[in-house]
């Protein structure tokens, strides 16, 4: 690494711990209903919403509605994006003509994207129309990451409230995330994309003669439009089949630079919305600083793994699988990110990342997709995790836990339990399933101990519902589209209920004025126990299967073993 | 039944929101402030569109700058990777194969270091630059294939110096130079050829 390199990486974090507080007090204003920048721009289309819908902005509900509320709403729009794909053939804004998509792919697809996963079983310039593109899947961009943020605003309503079972109003929380957040970044930042070279039109596919006198096709689209929410939104379903690795989708290093803030910037600024929403900003730097060491360590071990010589190629620079405007580092602080978020776009081929690379970012979705995480969801994945810490330091001190005032009893552990397990279980049972059978192990593209990371990749990235892929494995086949679906949904929707429950628990609860036995929550001492709790809990679940594979080929790689 | 009714209606109106409106403002801002660049940074000459700046194309003639290894031959439909891991086999054979024919086809002597983007396929299939050095260990080749004079292979190198990007704003990703340009401004400078096909 140069000096050039380490610049980059310490501007990319300073930008993004300068913005934290800037975009989290904006969203803390909006959230909790007070004047901000947005509202003379866009105040009238909430109330047209509100409107048109039949809401009651002022009507709030306690945490099975909201639940309830929640589900009907992404149900709505799985069947939407699920039948507009079936029949896509029919539909306009087809100009490359494509045909009617496959009852699984359109399966995994509609439910990826209203997961938030955006999981690609599918090559984008080849399978979706700009209908689907558009009316499909961007509509699901914007509304998967309001979910997500609907769910953190219930939690956060449920921590900071006492003895109500008010929640808070689903359709507000959805609308204003919508509108005043992601909308207005989405439109700034897509045209700033273009000015670098995303291309944004209607127009067919380009037939050009190259210089060389061969035919070459090259596809168009409103792409921009759908990149900017697909990195603001921790969506990261590409526009075309190789993402932001693709010219038209991330044509220059300040487009990467950008497209890599984008990603992480709202699950960055959501804590410090979380610090003012439960009264301290102190506890939102808290969550912050244990994300950002996390982010740290992954991001060293990875550069390490990728600037090391090997027998097998020498001291020949890894370039396999990356672009030459990005080089390695941008690739590595892309494919950690990207991962640590629950963001899952590339800008590099991770299936051709060294094996130790490779393993950080499986790590970095393993965890649960809490290093900062999806839009919301990273926050309240967060907050399972710090209930389990509480309760653990709890049970070492024997006095009995609290968080911000509120006793955390057997109901909040039991749940918390649930949301930790849920994703683990899929992970390892699919992963166990897919390796032994027939169907599983045909769709591989790497032999050896990378075959088996291909697969364990596949399913972390479903139940992590980050999206990002080891592409050589052809997950376009029924078992794939199903397994994966079924797994995201899991991922998904088994964590949002155990902490809807949660949130509906504590709401109910009084708070405790803290006295000099209050176990704190803002220290050094609770950053250190809850980074060793995650670690933990994931470290033990993953290890044996992670040495079977990333860990496997690293040591086989250095003997220069090929497969 | 309510809620039903309520989530229907306000899905309806994000789908006009987010999925016509927005795409279509952004795209009415595009067309306005950067055409070229919304419509692909395509590149005319003589009428005819012959490729986008932004996306790489094969050159395998001796009278070109070679462009990167592409798992998919430079054709977009669809862009991709070899994804092949590092310890595939296939990845060692090609990465060697690549190597002795580099050397070959540049008649450089068999211990040049050749730059590894040079021997390694991209991520899109599509990269449409390779590191300066790349271009340079290719000019003798194509002065030679063109039967440059001396002062024709100077502008040559001259060139390639003025169409080096640097790092972005100096800081941002790396020394690149971009094939297609830089075979569009040798086509420019051989007199003779610039009509080829």
């Amino acid at each position: 690494m140069t000096s050039q390199d380490f610049i980059q990486v310490i501007l990319f974090f300073a930008i993004l711990i300068g913005l934290t507080p800037i975009l989290g007090n904006y969203m803390y204003k909006v959230f909790t209903g007070e004047k901000h920048l947005m509202l003379p721009v866009f105040g009238w289309l909430e109330k047209l919403t509100y409107k048109f819908s039949g809401i009651d902005q002022d009507e709030e509900t306690n945490w099975k509605s909201y639940t309830f509320s929640l589900l009907m709403f992404n149900l709505i729009g799985f069947i939407f994006v699920f039948l507009i794909q079936l029949f896509q053939s029919w539909l306009p804004l087809n100009p490359a003509n494509l045909p009617d998509v496959s009852w699984h792919s359109s399966f995994n697809t509609a439910v990826s994207f209203m997961t938030n996963t955006n999981w690609q079983g599918y090559a984008g310039e080849t399978t979706l129309s700009y209908f689907v593109q558009m009316l499909g899947l961007t509509v699901q961009n914007f509304v998967s990451a309001a979910t997500g943020i609907a769910v953190l605003l219930a939690v956060l309503r449920g921590l900071s409230r006492k003895t109500t079972d008010k929640l808070g109003s689903f359709w507000t929380d959805l609308t204003r995330s919508t509108l005043y957040v992601l909308l207005p970044l989405s439109i700034l930042f897509s045209v700033v994309l273009v000015g670098q070279g995303v291309v944004q039109n209607y127009k067919t596919y380009e037939t050009v003669q190259t210089l060389q006198g061969a035919p070459q096709v090259i596809p168009m689209g409103p792409a921009a439009s759908q990149i900017a929410i697909k990195q603001l939104g921790t969506n990261g379903g590409g526009f075309f089949n190789a993402n932001s690795a693709h010219p038209f989708e991330n044509p220059t290093p300040f487009s990467n630079f950008l497209e890599m803030l984008a990603l992480l910037l709202i699950p960055a600024a959501l804590t410090f919305t979380y610090g003012k929403m439960v009264g301290s900003t102190r506890q939102g730097w808290t969550i912050f600083t244990a994300m950002l060491i996390l982010l740290v360590i992954g991001l060293s071990i990875s550069l390490y793994a990728e600037y090391s010589t090997n027998p097998i190629f020498g001291n020949l620079p890894l370039m396999e699988g990356k672009e030459t405007r990005f080089g390695i580092t941008n690739s590595v602080l892309w494919s950690t990110s990207t991962t640590a978020v629950s963001n899952g776009s590339v800008n590099a081929m991770h299936d051709s990342l060294s094996p130790l690379s490779g393993m950080v970012a499986m790590i970095n979705l393993m965890l649960g997709e809490i290093i900062f995480g999806g839009v919301g969801s990273g926050l309240y994945g967060m907050v399972v995790f710090i209930i389990i810490t509480v309760f653990i330091a709890g049970l070492m001190v024997g006095r009995t836990p609290e968080y911000l005032g509120k006793k955390i009893q057997k109901f909040e552990v039991q749940m918390a339990i649930i949301a930790v397990l849920a994703p683990n279980i899929v992970i390892l049972l699919f992963a166990a399933w897919a390796s032994v059978t027939a169907p599983g192990l045909s769709s591989l593209n790497n032999a050896g101990p990378h075959g088996l990371s291909e697969i364990l990749y596949a399913f972390s990235s479903a139940a992590g519902n980050n999206g990002s892929a080891f592409a050589g494995l052809n997950a376009n086949t029924v078992f794939y589209n199903l397994t994966l679906g079924i797994g995201m949904l899991i991922g998904r929707f088994g964590i949002i209920i155990p902490v809807m429950a949660i949130a509906g628990s504590m709401a109910k609860k009084k708070i405790t004025p803290s006295s000099a036995g209050t176990f704190h929550t803002d220290n050094w001492l609770f950053i250190g126990l809850l980074i060793a709790v995650i670690l933990i809990v994931g470290g033990l679940t993953h290890f044996p299967a992670l040495a079977l594979g990333p860990i496997a080929e690293h040591f086989l790689m250095n003997n220069g073993v090929t497969f | 039944m309510k809620t039903l009714f309520i989530a229907l209606k306000i899905f309806l109106f994000f789908t006009v929101l987010t999925g016509i409106v927005y795409p279509l403002l952004v795209t009415g801002i595009a067309q306005l402030a950067f055409p070229a660049k919304a419509n692909g940074s395509l590149i005319v000459k003589d009428n005819k569109i012959i490729g986008s700046e932004l996306i790489g194309q094969q050159f395998d003639s001796m009278i070109y700058f070679t462009s990167r290894p592409s798992a998919v031959s430079y054709n977009p439909l669809p862009s991709g990777g070899s994804n092949y891991g590092l310890t595939n086999v296939k990845l060692k054979n090609l990465v060697t194969e690549r190597k002795h024919q580099f050397i070959a086809f540049n008649q450089l002597d068999s211990l040049t270091l050749i730059p590894s983007e040079m021997l390694f396929a991209s991520a899109s299939g599509l990269d449409p630059h390779i590191s300066p050095t790349a271009a340079l260990l290719q000019v003798e080749r194509i002065a030679k294939a063109r039967n440059f004079s001396i002062g024709q292979k100077q502008k040559l190198l001259q060139s390639i110096k003025e169409l080096a990007a640097s790092p972005q704003f100096l800081i941002l990703g790396e020394d690149r130079i971009n094939v297609l340009v830089l075979n569009l401004s040798l086509n420019k400078l051989d007199g003779n050829i610039s009509n080829i096909k």
